[in-house]
């Protein structure tokens, strides 16, 4: 109460929100606003052809697949990673904890064409692979493998912050108590760390369904078989399909708006929890 | 914080497995495709890294790139500097709506983005004969490239404005206001020079952001070589070309940008943490 006060006196606020409504209204909603309106202009046979056409069903189906798969792999890996970096000192420790944004500030096509060359048949870790009869280019474990790279900064800075908000004096007293490392990580640990490890992977799953850059190199984009729904927006587009396009993407769009809300709520709580 | 005593920590054999583990993992996820981009940009040698970087087309996909960074930024910083101001340092209701909308753009897909401009200045777009009366051309054209990056990279500096501004809490500000100060001087005397490091953080990764966006960028560029060519979009042309080393001596620019940004990141974090064990 007393901060709205104070802040009332300092000057600029209709300034600098008009500023900000109107860069977010151009930049952002207007545009928005024309998939909405497109989407509200479909008729019921296009909604129709297209949830009923099968490379439809399986790009979505796929999508859903590995952002999952990618999204759950981002969180095992992560939570090692946050675990080890908040509790733990070793050497290069500063390094690994810089190094886990780089997914983040890395152009997703340089991720791709990294990726694809660093897993394919011919390549560092495909090799090898290749000859124990493992394939990771060019299949739906690629783009998981890709998906695990996009969401790991995701997983690692959620539950950071909660790990080291965990109050020490909570696990002596399970340990003074007789509670053996196991029981007070099951018990005491893991409940407090499970919000946050969930919107971690919420947050991973939702950029995964979207992604595109660093999927279509590694992915292969056999219709079908490996071609995400990111990328048949971008088929549909091209063939000048955009009532089938507009469908899709607004399909993607939903999905990912809901998978946000739920993982703001999930933080909500988490915080209502830490506090 | 080193001495962690006996009760909470895992037995010695433990904790070097899981950081073993984890080095492992760094190793294979991040360390590896990051070493690749260079090993690869210098497999043909320096005078051949040096020749892809100096095709037209390469120079003529930096320029556009450069052309982007350079119209994005300042609406970015613009629009940023004011929703730090305005939701850093006031309340009032509807304040966690704007928030959430300047995320918006965090949740769609990088295809879906562009295609909301070919959506508006398509062949059946709602704009089409607005722009078509000015005589312009949007749509595969530059000016949609700066639309769909403006789109995607909205929210970077804003995102770290707002806490950044909001922490410092508003006590100095007033000072100066009760001073005699105006909203322009308090911004460029006060208020942005306490945020300066979230502004600057904020700032280079929408540059790296901004320089580095493909799907969105890809789906209204038309990919007209030497004209609507962006640094990603060349990288994915001279890929699919085969021609991988030229490929990833243009990715290596990129890649540079990328680790600039996480190193400052590092440093601001390093910076922080030193800040506040201070009394």
């Amino acid at each position: 109460m007393t901060a709205r006060r104070r802040a009332a006196r300092l000057p600029g606020f209709g300034l600098s929100l008009g500023v900000t409504l109107t860069a977010l209204s151009l930049v952002v909603l207007v545009p928005l606003f024309a998939l909405a309106l497109s989407a509200l202009r479909l008729d019921a046979a296009t909604l129709r052809r297209t949830a009923a056409d099968p490379r439809v069903l399986a790009a979505v189906r796929l999508s859903l697949t590995t952002a999952f798969a990618g999204a759950a792999g981002a969180s095992l890996v992560g939570g090692l990673l946050a675990w080890v970096l908040v509790r733990y000192r070793f050497p290069l420790r500063r390094l690994v904890d810089a190094l886990v944004d780089l997914p983040f500030a890395l152009p997703t096509a340089i991720a791709g064409i990294a990726l694809t060359t660093l897993w394919a048949p011919t390549g560092w870790l495909g090799r090898p692979l290749a000859a124990l009869g493992v394939n990771v280019a060019f299949t739906p474990l690629g783009i998981a493998l890709a998906l695990v790279f996009l969401g790991l900064p995701f997983a690692v800075r959620t539950l950071q912050p909660v790990l080291e908000s965990l109050d020490p004096e909570v696990e002596d007293a399970a340990a003074s108590l007789g509670a053996g490392r196991r029981d007070v990580f099951l018990r005491v640990l893991l409940p407090e760390l499970v919000p946050a490890w969930l919107t971690g992977f919420t947050l991973a799953f939702a950029r995964g369904l979207g992604e595109y850059g660093s999927v279509v190199f590694i992915s292969g984009n056999l219709p079908m078989r490996t071609e995400v729904a990111p990328l048949l927006v971008m088929t549909k587009l091209e063939q000048y399909d955009y009532a089938g396009a507009t469908a899709l993407a607004a399909l993607l769009l939903v999905l990912s708006f809901v998978l946000l809300f739920a993982a703001s709520r999930l933080q909500a709580r988490s915080a209502e929890a830490g506090a | 914080m080193t001495a962690l005593r006996p009760a909470r920590t895992e037995p010695p054999w433990v904790r070097r497995l899981l950081v073993g583990a984890a080095l492992a993992a760094v190793a294979v996820l991040l360390v590896l495709p990051l070493a690749l981009v260079f090993a690869e940009a210098l497999k043909d040698g320096v005078p051949a890294y040096l020749a892809a970087l100096a095709e037209p087309e390469a120079l003529a996909a930096l320029k556009l790139t450069a052309l982007v960074v350079a119209v994005v930024l300042p609406v970015n910083v613009v629009a940023g500097v004011a929703a730090g101001w305005a939701l850093g340092k006031f309340d009032f209701p509807g304040k966690s709506l704007v928030v959430s909308l300047i995320d918006v753009p965090f949740a769609v897909s990088p295809v879906v983005a562009g295609m909301l401009f070919v959506l508006l200045f398509g062949r059946t777009g709602f704009l089409r004969g607005a722009v078509e009366a000015l005589g312009l051309t949007v749509l595969f054209a530059p000016p949609a490239i700066v639309l769909a990056t403006l789109f995607i990279t909205f929210p970077f500096v804003a995102r770290e404005l707002i806490p950044t501004m909001q922490s410092l809490g508003t006590e100095e500000e007033e000072a100066a206001h009760v001073l005699g100060a105006g909203f322009l001087q308090i911004l460029r005397r006060v208020a942005l020079p306490n945020a300066l490091w979230g502004l600057l953080y904020g700032l280079l990764l929408s540059t790296a952001r901004a320089a580095g966006e493909f799907g969105a960028v890809s789906v209204v560029s038309g990919h007209i070589r030497g004209q609507t060519n962006t640094l990603p979009l060349h990288v994915e042309i001279l890929y699919n070309e085969y021609r991988f080393s030229a490929a990833f001596a243009v990715a290596s620019l990129l890649t540079g940008l990328a680790l600039l940004t996480i190193v400052l990141k590092s440093v601001l974090e390093a910076r922080e943490r030193r800040g506040r064990s201070l009394p």
